[in-house]
C-alpha cells in the first residue's frame, strides 16, 4: 500500500479566468516515477507550476502530504546567462534550504557541493561563468543544483530539450537514481520512447486529464488521438465554466 | 610641486577635505549599487530615480531653506514613495515595472518644476539640479556618510536574494519568498543613493557617481565581486581626482567628478584586461581548448 504524496481534486488552473488545465483531479504516489505528456498548449508547464506552488488553482484542490521538500526546474530559458556569477555559486544556491538566504557555506557544504559537480561530469567547470556554458553543460549544472536540494518531490519541466543524446542519458540515468533512492519526480516530456523506456507512470494531458496511470495503458493510439483533438482554441468570449456553475 | 597640486588643497581648506570626505563615503555605496543596476539592465532607471527626487527636495528647501538635511529627507520621501506606487502597479495590473516607474517619475517631476518656478529662483532650481559639494555642512556630512553606509549594511543582508533573483528568479520564488522583498529594498537603496549624490553632485549628476564607475569595471573583472570591487575604487579615485580637478580649474565639483569617472569609462572601454576594445583589435591566436 502505497501512500499519496500529491492529491489533485477538480483541480483547475489558468491565467486571467481562462483555464489551462481544466478539472484535473489524480494522486501521485510517494516514490512514483511519472512523466507528463500531451500536445503543445496542454497546459503540462501550467500543472507543474501549479503543483511546485508557484500559482494557485482558480477552483478545487491540491493536497500536499505537510513536510514535502520540492525542487522544482523550470524550462531553461527563465535564466539570465549575462550574470557574472560563477557555476559553483549557482550550484551551491541548491543548499538554500541550509543556507537560508544569509548563512554561510561550511566546510561539508562546500564538500557537497563539489561532490555535485563530479555526479554530473562537470567537475573542473566550477570556476566558469555561465555565458561559458553550452545548453547541455547548463542543464547538467542545474541536474547538480537538484542533487544538493534533496528534495522528496522532485519537478522537471522539459529537462531533455535540445539536449544531445549522451547527455540525455546522463541526465536519465541521474533520475533513476534519484527514483531508486525513493524520491517523487514528476517531469514534462516530449518524448515518447524516452517515456516509454524510463517513466513506469504518465498523465496524458489536453488541458483535461485524458488518461493517467502505468505509461504502457496510457499511451494508446486512441487514446493520443484524443489528445489531439481536444486541444481547442483559446476563447476570448469564453462562457462561465458548465462545471463550475453547476456547482 | 606634486605635494602642492594634490595634498595641499585638503590640507588648508576644511570645505575641501569635507567634500572628500563626503565623496568617498558616496562612492563606497554608489559603485555597488551601481553594478546591480547595469547587471539588472537598469542603467537608465538611475536617471528616472533621478528626476522623482526634484519635488520633495525641492519642498524641502522651500520649508527649510537651504537645508541640505531637509531636502535630503524631502528627496528621500518621495524617491521611496514612487519606488513603492511603481511596485504595487507592477504586481496588481500587466504594467512592467518601467512603464509603472516612467508613468509616476515623470509626474512627479512635472510637480518638482512646478514647486520651483511658482516658489523659488532660476537659481535654486540650478543648485537642486547641479549640486553643491564645497558647500557641505557637518550635518548634512553625517547624514550622507549614515546613509551609504546604512546602504552597504542592507545591501550585504539582501546580497544572496538579490543575485538569485537576477540570475534565476524561477529557481529562487521555488525556495524562497525574499526575491520580491529583495528586489524592492534594493529599488530603495538605489534611491538613498542617489538622494545621497544629489547633495554632492545634484539630482542630474549623482547617477553618474552610480552608473559610470559600475560600466567602467566590467572591462575589469569578470564575477561579480570583482567587479563591485573595481566599481568602487573607480569611484573613489574619481571622486579624489575630480575633486582636486575642480579645485585647480574652478570647475563645479559635480561635473569635474563625473568628468573624471567619465574619462576612466573611455580608459577601461579601451584599455580593460575584460573584453576591452585595445585588446580586441590585436591579433590573437586561438587556443587548443
Amino acid at each position: 500500500m502505497t501512500a499519496a504524496l500529491l492529491t489533485l481534486t477538480d483541480m483547475t488552473l489558468g491565467y486571467d479566468r481562462h483555464p489551462a488545465v481544466h478539472h484535473v483531479s489524480g494522486r501521485i504516489e510517494r516514490g512514483s516515477l511519472t512523466a507528463i505528456i500531451g500536445p503543445n498548449g496542454a497546459g503540462k508547464s501550467t500543472l507543474l507550476k501549479g503543483i511546485a506552488g508557484a500559482m494557485s488553482p482558480l477552483s478545487g484542490t491540491l493536497a500536499r502530504t505537510p513536510g514535502t521538500r520540492i525542487a522544482y526546474l523550470p524550462q531553461s530559458a527563465a535564466l539570465d546567462r549575462s550574470f557574472p556569477i560563477s557555476l559553483f555559486d549557482l550550484v551551491a544556491a541548491g543548499l538554500w534550504h541550509r543556507t537560508g538566504a544569509f548563512g554561510g557555506l561550511s566546510h561539508k557544504d562546500r564538500h557537497a557541493v563539489h561532490e555535485a559537480f563530479e555526479r554530473v561530469g562537470l567537475q573542473g567547470f566550477e570556476r566558469r561563468t555561465l555565458d561559458a556554458l553550452s545548453g547541455g553543460q547548463l542543464q547538467r549544472a542545474l541536474f547538480a543544483r537538484l542533487i544538493l536540494q534533496n528534495a522528496d518531490l522532485i519537478l522537471l519541466d522539459e529537462p531533455l530539450a535540445a539536449i544531445d543524446t549522451k547527455t540525455s542519458a546522463d541526465l536519465l540515468a541521474m533520475i533513476e537514481v534519484w527514483h531508486a533512492q525513493g524520491r517523487t519526480i514528476i517531469a514534462v516530456l516530449h518524448d515518447m520512447q524516452i517515456v516509454r523506456d524510463h517513466f513506469p507512470q504518465s498523465l496524458l494531458l489536453a488541458r483535461e486529464c485524458v488518461a493517467h496511470g502505468a505509461t504502457v495503458d496510457v499511451l494508446t493510439e486512441n487514446n493520443l488521438g484524443r489528445a489531439r483533438q481536444m486541444i481547442e482554441a483559446f476563447d476570448e468570449e469564453a462562457h462561465i465554466c458548465a462545471q463550475e456553475s453547476a456547482s | 610641486m606634486i605635494f602642492d597640486a594634490l595634498i595641499a588643497p585638503f590640507i588648508e581648506f576644511e570645505f575641501m577635505r569635507r567634500a572628500l570626505v563626503g565623496c568617498l563615503a558616496l562612492s563606497l555605496a554608489a559603485g555597488p549599487v551601481g553594478t546591480f543596476l547595469m547587471l539588472r539592465r537598469m542603467s537608465l532607471f538611475g536617471d528616472a530615480m533621478a528626476h522623482t527626487i526634484l519635488p520633495g527636495a525641492a519642498l524641502g528647501y522651500l520649508a527649510f531653506g537651504l537645508s541640505l538635511t531637509a531636502m535630503t529627507i524631502g528627496g528621500l520621501a518621495t524617491g521611496l514613495l514612487v519606488v513603492l506606487l511603481a511596485g504595487l502597479v507592477t504586481r496588481a495590473t500587466r504594467l512592467r515595472e518601467d512603464a509603472s516607474i516612467a508613468g509616476f517619475y515623470l509626474i512627479s517631476l512635472a510637480i518638482g518644476v512646478s514647486i520651483v518656478s511658482l516658489k523659488g529662483s532660476n537659481v535654486d532650481l540650478l543648485r537642486v539640479l547641479f549640486g553643491s559639494i564645497l558647500a557641505l555642512d557637518d550635518p548634512a556630512m553625517m547624514l550622507l556618510a549614515a546613509m551609504s553606509t546604512g546602504t552597504l549594511l542592507v545591501l550585504a543582508l539582501i546580497f544572496r536574494p538579490l543575485v538569485l533573483e537576477c540570475v534565476d528568479p524561477a529557481f529562487l520564488r521555488s525556495v524562497s519568498r525574499a526575491g520580491g522583498p529583495a528586489h524592492l529594498i534594493f529599488l530603495a537603496l538605489v534611491v538613498t543613493t542617489l538622494v545621497s549624490g544629489f547633495n554632492a553632485l545634484g539630482t542630474l549628476l549623482s547617477v553618474g557617481m552610480m552608473m559610470l564607475p559600475a560600466i567602467a569595471a566590467r572591462f575589469w573583472a569578470v564575477e561579480l565581486t570583482g567587479i563591485i570591487f573595481a566599481a568602487t575604487l573607480i569611484g573613489l579615485v574619481s571622486s579624489l581626482c575630480g575633486l582636486i580637478l575642480s579645485f585647480h580649474t574652478g570647475l563645479p565639483s559635480g561635473p569635474a567628478i563625473i568628468l573624471v569617472a567619465g574619462a576612466l569609462y573611455l580608459l577601461s572601454l579601451s584599455f580593460g584586461p575584460q573584453g576591452g576594445l585595445i585588446l580586441k583589435l590585436l591579433p590573437q591566436r586561438h587556443l587548443e581548448a
